[in-house]
């Protein structure tokens, strides 16, 4: 039996408008670009929305109404969310709809995409609460299944994971971990006793996410019945073909004119061709195939490069530089409690920031500069830089407005001073008063 | 392989050099003369007389390579500072008269002999200077005329040229077998401005010799760094070309914001003086440093002390000094309007015009440590393979092409 899993990525972040130094103290909104270029928020996601997500959730659609057993997965971030809510509802519409088949399964992460694991783990936590609560809100449901942003993974991480009570966990299939091993087979991570890991198996997933269109590829042009072949080969060395991708993949990544709408149409029907084939979601997964071995991260992996791990976002001294100074800002800003501030604080934690500040390959031209709506890394790095200044000063002067009403309230009243000292920090209890808890029992 | 003779026209060698164009024909030569290219250099005169230090260091270093004056060319009222001199200058400045076209005739007439004198298979002439000399020893030898454009009239003067270096131009670039332009920007203003063939045109981007700026030596600017002020340098001829009005008020923006940064100009030219009133009748006297012509290892030190370097060139061909400061390590900030922008990926660049962008970048580089290392390991990292070896390999390539196809 091969069990084929399907899982999407659904992401896009609220970048950084041109913001000058000379901007700081005067323009607090950070991310509301209105030009024609690729940071203009509200205009890539209409383009993506008419290229990718509208009709490949139209074809979807189709396919699982034609298929009965035709599944899916998909994680969405929050960001990709609240842009669905502001600029494209009828996007969100569609999204439900496939969801109330109920043939399709949200995932966990953190609802800013961020790399908050590696460096507060309790603004770890918030996130996932945020994203989990946002997801019950608009599709009804719960996930179970957990997969950080941009499948970066190790050990503790799983393990943490596990203590916040879900099932399963999504990670690369990473050859340096797996030797001679096959990723088609569920795995555990060291340590923990019932999460299950669920390994990309990289191969097939980027043959359709990355090599689809490219003609130099010795398999090109590739055909669902081709791509099911190599499905039907994992038969009796695996029980599991976890394809993870990009949902953006259709449509976006790879343009309509490639044919990649026709693969996929004919995909399930090629892959249900053989008997022993079947669909299945994440939880379903786990749930079905006991856990074979170890995979044991030391080190983080990541689904991003050739290098698979963390180079992509934290390879240079700017990167490090900018995450290092957001996240030093942590009790600061809920101190403020400002949740315009906070809001503000998060967007900018996520991860693509500090991918459009990657130097590597930048002088070749490759994927990075493709993915980058800025010229350069460092117009990103300049632009991240002025609005954390001017973050700063927002911090600073809600720091001196507090501190002076209390001193007022202190003169004229002594009873209200209780009141003055918990005000502010009302917000930071709700939000932070928990540690991994089993947020995701049912 | 068959060696190839070159006969090259120049006008200023080093360290008799007002700017990137001596400094260019040293490193091409030089390296050339390491492949199978011997080059006959000609110098329109004699820069001090026979026993002058220029002629020695030349020989000293420099094998294969004859330096050829034209001693006819001593002319009574002109000094080699004045040459120099005459280099800077704008073309209204009123010495740059008949005197100076009249050494260009006269350096065109001397062509003919040191062509009928000298064998050589092509002929390399560099800027206007030179093109009627190269011309002149084409129509003797017959051989393939080779112009390289190091800068055009467009450049020097801002957009409004002088008719006769125009037209000198002109017909040098017309007359040519072939064009070598020192930047894809050259070459568009040889197409645009000159009605040239963009096929006739090859694009060779100068480069620099690595192994002359890795030297330890001692700091400079000790006190002002260890004060913690940081230090934003300006290196270029003080011409409407370079930009120093814009570097001024550029840093007039900067202080606005951050009072400590200390400015550097280092460079001599026919603005100077209005560029010293500028910054002073700006309030910025002890905010700006003017540290003159610097050259050799002092030029080095102010390099490294600098913690970006800032080539605000309206319009720049290619910008050699840029390239001098990412070998020391130095971050730059390079106008767009400049050849090095081309073939230098981690650097920063602004319109030159745009005086927000380029103190925002300022500002930030001043300010972070992250963006300061990244763009200097990166961006030295980056002119490693940006050298004259390179440049004369393509110049090899051009000479076979050229002399083959002329059979």
């Amino acid at each position: 039996m091969t069990s084929v899993c399907f899982y999407f990525q659904v992401h896009q972040p609220f970048r950084i408008k041109k913001y000058r130094i000379f901007d700081v103290g005067h323009d607090h909104h950070y991310f509301n670009d209105k030009s024609d270029r690729d940071i203009n928020n509200e205009k890539i996601l209409h383009k993506v929305a008419n290229k990718c997500y509208l009709p490949t959730n139209k074809l979807m659609l189709e396919l699982l109404e034609k298929h009965p057993e035709f599944k899916i997965a998909y994680s969405f971030s929050g960001v990709f969310l609240d842009q669905l809510e502001e600029f494209s509802p009828e996007t969100l519409v569609s999204f439900q709809k496939l969801v109330k088949t109920g043939r399709v399964e949200i995932l966990e992460e953190t609802y800013y995409h961020s790399l908050a694991f590696l460096y507060s783990k309790d603004e770890f936590v918030r996130q996932v609460e945020l994203h989990r609560a946002k997801i019950k809100k608009l599709f009804g449901v719960t996930p179970k299944v957990f997969r950080n942003t941009e499948l970066i993974y190790n050990n503790e991480l799983a393990n943490f994971v596990e203590g916040m009570g879900y099932k399963a966990i999504l990670a690369e299939g990473a050859d340096n971990l797996l030797g001679w091993r096959s990723p088609n087979f569920a795995y555990r991570s060291p340590g923990t006793t019932t999460i299950k890991t669920l390994l990309k198996n990289y191969k097939l997933s980027d043959d359709i996410a990355f090599r689809f269109s490219s003609k130099s590829w010795t398999e090109w042009p590739l055909t669902s019945e081709k791509f099911a072949n190599w499905v039907n080969e994992v038969n009796g060395n695996g029980n599991l073909v976890n394809l993870f991708m990009d949902y953006e993949t259709f449509g976006e990544h790879q343009w309509e004119d490639t044919g990649i709408f026709e693969f996929l149409r004919a995909l399930p029907g090629a892959i249900l061709k053989h008997p022993d084939n079947e669909f299945i979601t994440p939880t379903e997964a786990v749930a079905k195939y006991p856990a074979v071995g170890e995979y044991d991260a030391h080190n983080f992996v990541s689904w991003a490069d050739v290098e698979r791990d963390l180079s992509a976002w934290l390879s240079n001294s700017m990167q490090h530089e900018a995450i290092n100074n957001i996240y030093a800002l942590e009790a600061d800003v809920f101190a403020t409690g400002d949740a315009k501030i906070i809001e503000d604080w998060r967007k900018l934690q996520t991860s693509d920031h500090f991918y459009y500040m990657c130097t590597k390959w930048f002088a070749d031209g490759d994927v990075h500069k493709y993915f980058n709506p800025y010229d350069t890394p460092y117009e990103a790095f300049i632009a991240y830089n002025n609005v954390l200044h001017d973050l700063r000063l927002r911090i600073a002067d809600r720091k001196t407005k507090r501190v002076q009403s209390k001193k007022d309230v202190v003169v004229k009243k002594k009873v209200a001073k209780k009141v003055a000292n918990r005000a502010p920090t009302v917000h930071v209890k709700k939000v932070s008063g928990k540690k991994a808890p089993k947020i995701a029992k049912k | 392989m068959k060696n190839i003779r070159v006969l090259m026209f120049g006008w200023e060698f080093p360290p008799h050099n007002s700017g990137g164009l001596g400094t260019a024909c040293y490193g091409l030569t030089k390296s050339l003369t390491k492949s199978n290219v011997s080059v006959t250099f000609v110098l329109p005169k004699k820069l001090g007389g026979l026993n002058h230090d220029f002629l020695k260091i030349v020989f000293a270093n420099i094998r294969n390579i004859k330096i050829r004056g034209v001693t006819s060319l001593i002319h009574p009222y002109i000094t080699s500072e004045l040459y120099d001199e005459y280099l800077l200058k704008a073309p209204e400045h009123q010495l740059y008269g008949l005197n100076l076209f009249d050494e260009v005739r006269r350096y065109g007439l001397q062509a003919r002999l040191i062509a009928a004198e000298e064998p050589h298979d092509v002929i390399h002439a560099h800027d206007w200077l030179s093109f009627r000399a190269g011309i002149e020893a084409k129509r003797i030898s017959g051989k393939p005329l080779i112009v390289h454009v190091h800068a055009t009239e467009f450049d020097r003067t801002g957009g409004k040229p002088n008719q006769f270096i125009y037209d000198e131009e002109r017909r040098g670039l017309h007359a040519a077998d072939c064009i070598i332009a020192v930047s894809q920007l050259t070459k568009n203003v040889i197409v645009e401005h000159y009605g040239i063939e963009p096929s006739r045109v090859m694009v060779v981007h100068n480069g620099i010799d690595h192994k002359d700026f890795r030297h330890a030596l001692p700091p400079a600017l000790k006190n002002v760094r260890e004060s913690g002020k940081k230090v934003v340098l300006f290196v270029g001829r003080i011409t409407i070309q370079k930009g120093p009005d814009y570097f001024i008020k550029v840093a007039k923006r900067v202080l606005e914001l951050d009072p400590s940064v200390l400015f550097v100009v280092s460079g001599s030219g026919d603005m100077e003086h209005q560029i010293i009133r500028l910054a002073s009748d700006m309030g910025l006297g002890d905010k700006i440093i003017f540290a003159g012509f610097v050259r050799g290892d002092e030029l080095l030190k102010l390099y490294r002390a600098a913690d970006l370097f800032v080539m605000p060139s309206v319009s720049e061909p290619f910008g050699l000094t840029a390239l001098e400061a990412l070998a020391n390590g130095t971050p730059i900030l390079v106008s767009k309007q400049s050849g090095v922008s081309e073939v230098v990926t981690h650097a920063l660049k602004s319109d030159f015009w745009d005086i927000d962008d380029m103190a925002d970048k300022i500002l930030n580089v001043v300010s972070s440590r992250g963006l300061h290392d990244t763009l200097g390991e990166l961006g030295s990292t980056d002119v490693e393979h940006v050298t004259w070896e390179s440049a004369a390999g393509k110049c090899t390539q051009i000479y076979r092409d050229i002399i083959n196809s002329a059979k």
